[in-house]
Order: C-alpha cells, then sequence, then structure tokens
C-alpha cells in the first residue's frame, strides 16, 4: 500500500490513493485535504448524499471495509487501500430493502435512503436478530426528515426477518 | 479542509520527529472540521499498531486509536469498569461518526463535548505519551503538551463502581451536560463535562468519603456541593443555570446509583 513510512504526494499537491469501491479497483489522484465524498463523486458515483458535512446526519454514510462511516468527514487519504461500498455496489439488497421500505411507506423525498440502507445491510451483517431497542441504536445516525421512522422500522424488520 | 501534505509514518518515532517540528496527528478525523481550517502537515496515524484493547491482572490498555465503536463492542471493555465505557461510547452520535472517531483523538483534541473524556477522568485513567511517558490524564488535559503523540489510555482495575449520564435534546447532538462517577479505591471520583467547557473533576467529591447514611442522603449533599463548586456556562444547547440546576439532578441520581 503506498504511503507507508513515505509522503502520498505528488509534487506536493496531490495524493495517489488506491480504492475498490464496489469491487473495482480505483487509482486516483486527489488533494491531501479530499473527503472520501468528494472523491466518489469524481469517481462517478451518484448515489451518495450530502447534508449536514459534519457526521451528524447520516446521509452520507458508505461502508469502509464493510462498516458505516460519514464519507463527508472521512480523510480520502485514510481510504487508501481499503474497499468502499455505495448503494451501486449492492444493488439486489438495495431493491430487497426498498421494496418493503414503499409497502411500509417509509420513504418520501428519498433523500436520506442510499445512507440508510447501507447502515441496515451493515446491521444485518453484524447483529444476529437484533430487537427493536438495537435496531433503533444502531440506525440512530440516520436522520429522516419525512418518514417519521416507524414504517421504516417495520420495514427493517421485516428485512431482517426474511435475510436471517 | 485544507491540507498541504498527508503523510503515514509506519513507525511512532518517524511520526513523532513530524508531529515535534508542527505536524497534525490525525486520529479518526470525524471532528477535523472543528479544527484548524489549514493544516500544513498532517499525520495519519493508523499504520501504528494503535488499535488494540489489552487486559492485564492489574490495567486494561486501550490503544490511542482504537475506535469508539471497537470500545462500544468490545467484551473486555464491557467486563470491566460496570461496562461504564461502553455506555459512554454507545451515547456518542451515531454509529458512523463511532466507527471513526478514536479514543486518542477526543483526547488529543480535549474537547469540551466529549463524553468519553468525562469517564476516562472518572475512572482514573493514565495516557502515555511517546516521549512524556505516562501521566494523569487530568494533568494532560491542563497541560500545553501538543507535540507528543498519544500511544495509550491505562486504567487500573481498582474500580468497584462506575456510572455515565447525559442529557441531550437529540441523541445524535452533543451533551448539553455529562458526569461519570466512579469508586476507585473506595473514593468517590465524580467528573462533569459539557458545561460546555471541557470536563473537570470534582475536589470536593474527591475528599467526600464513603458516607455513614444512605446513598440518598450522600447524593443530596453532594448534588449542591458540586453544583456550586464547578463552573458552567451558556451556549445554543443550555444557559448557565439551566446547566447548574441540571448538574443537581444528575449528581443525585449518579450518586445514588454509584454507591448502591
Amino acid at each position: 500500500m503506498q504511503g507507508h513510512g513515505k509522503k502520498m504526494c505528488n509534487g506536493g499537491a496531490t495524493v495517489r490513493i488506491y480504492l475498490t469501491i464496489n469491487n473495482r479497483k480505483r487509482d486516483i489522484e486527489t488533494m491531501p485535504g479530499a473527503v472520501l465524498y468528494d472523491v466518489l463523486k469524481d469517481c462517478g458515483i451518484s448515489s451518495v448524499k450530502k447534508s449536514c458535512g459534519t457526521a451528524n446526519c447520516g446521509v452520507c454514510t458508505v461502508l469502509l471495509d464493510g462498516k458505516p462511516i460519514p464519507s463527508c468527514s472521512y480523510l480520502a487519504a485514510k481510504a487508501d487501500g481499503r474497499q468502499v461500498t455505495t448503494i451501486e455496489g449492492v444493488q439486489e439488497e438495495a431493491d430487497k430493502i426498498g421494496n418493503m421500505m414503499n409497502q411500509e411507506g417509509a420513504t418520501q423525498c428519498g433523500f436520506c435512503t442510499p445512507g440508510f440502507l447501507l447502515t441496515v445491510i451493515a446491521m444485518k451483517n453484524e447483529l444476529n436478530h437484533p430487537t427493536e431497542d438495537e435496531i433503533k441504536n444502531y440506525l440512530v445516525g440516520n436522520l429522516c426528515r419525512c418518514s417519521g421512522y416507524q414504517g421504516q422500522l417495520r420495514a427493517v424488520q421485516k428485512y431482517m426477518e426474511v435475510s436471517k | 479542509m485544507n491540507i498541504k501534505e498527508y503523510i503515514k509514518p509506519s513507525h511512532i518515532d518517524e511520526a513523532y520527529e513530524l508531529c515535534s517540528k508542527g505536524a497534525v496527528a490525525i486520529g479518526g478525523g470525524a471532528f477535523l472540521h472543528l479544527g484548524k481550517q489549514v493544516i500544513g502537515q498532517a499525520i495519519d496515524l493508523s499504520g501504528l499498531g494503535l488499535d488494540y484493547i489489552n487486559e492485564s491482572d492489574s490495567h486494561v490498555e486501550i490503544g490511542a486509536m482504537t475506535t469508539l465503536r471497537d470500545i462500544e463492542t468490545s467484551s473486555i471493555m464491557k467486563q470491566n469498569f460496570k461496562g461504564v465505557l461502553p455506555k459512554t461510547a454507545a451515547s456518542i452520535m451515531g454509529i458512523q461518526v463511532r466507527n471513526v472517531a478514536t479514543i486518542g483523538g477526543a483526547i488529543y483534541g480535549k474537547y469540551g463535548f466529549s463524553d468519553i473524556i468525562t469517564t476516562l477522568l472518572a475512572l482514573d485513567a493514565q495516557v502515555e505519551l511517546y516521549l512524556g511517558g505516562c501521566m494523569g490524564l487530568d494533568h494532560y488535559l491542563n497541560s500545553s503538551i501538543d507535540k507528543d503523540i498519544i500511544l495509550k489510555i491505562l486504567i487500573k482495575k481498582n474500580i468497584s463502581s462506575a456510572v455515565f449520564a447525559c442529557e441531550k435534546k437529540t441523541h445524535t447532538d452533543f451533551s448539553i451536560l455529562n458526569m461519570a462517577a466512579a469508586l476507585v479505591e473506595g473514593q468517590l471520583r465524580l467528573c462533569v463535562g459539557a458545561r460546555p467547557g471541557r470536563a473537570k473533576l470534582s475536589k470536593g467529591a474527591m475528599y467526600f468519603l464513603k458516607p455513614i447514611g444512605s446513598a440518598a442522603a450522600a447524593g443530596e449533599t453532594l448534588s449542591i456541593l458540586v453544583a456550586e463548586e464547578l463552573q458552567f456556562g451558556s451556549d445554543i444547547r443550555g444557559s448557565a443555570e439551566y446547566r447548574r440546576e441540571l448538574c443537581k439532578a444528575m449528581v443525585k441520581k449518579c450518586v445514588m446509583e454509584v454507591l448502591q
């Protein structure tokens, strides 16, 4: 992995990083202070959204080595050599949860949905048969200004049931 | 965020050398937006093997790059200190931030809003620095040390009881007030943070020996003592007056819980 024991710089202005984005290896030249969100946008990933820009709302969530992180507040250079997953990389799973959310009236404007779905997928991979409280605690960092959360909770519970 | 140069050392001595010359160590980076907006050299410490939680007969050691989520889910942390550190970590924002924010970053930032600093102070935690060696967290927080690297946090296993409480407007917001209390070798340590200034130990509570009488009476006495001793300020989350009253109620609850 480039960067170990060396300056990750190219002429002092940019850094070169290697990311695996949705199973595709990418060689990226970016600014040292660029956050992962900006790099993903530059790579043509359109599903990732940004709202608060301070790691509070969960809208910009992506999975880094399978764990949900706020891409708006994570330096892209720190992700060097790691796996990044967005909704584009988990289409089948996203469709499943998305359909359940539709059935439960759990989505309205859809702006928070990509980040929300990725956190749900991470939860499914991490927790076995989570209780209602565990689900709420896991998803507390994904804010939604439309739904009121009850529909989302029902959809997630359904998804967890059929996925195990 | 304007970072001129990003460096990821593979050896701690290299990291220290850069830090001593003014480079800024990056922990998880979750709260970078709250600090300097222009950084000359940023050092990424994630290649130094500082993410671990170890246990010996006498201590628990937490590497500085251990994330809050790792602390929250660690079986070692759940089994020690009445599980107060996982409980504290779980109260901090969302899982996304906890997967990124590190314990060393929280301490290095000396953030007033920090929940984890409050609990660590109550637990009488020590920090080990690369050059400065081992020192009490309280001493580190009140020092002007900023060109050293935090290697790990050490907590002695001499704690018989510990609690944490915080009051927030929403779960993902910073605390209006946070509090931790612990019995360390029989001595009560009570710490109040997000006043909104940095967490502070109540000296009065520290000299308050295990009371004769009920835990409720002790809570009542200490609530007045602590609220008078500590200073509170106002910000968008609450006024100084509100925080002082909140402090009284929280002290009562925490002291009763920790003594029982």
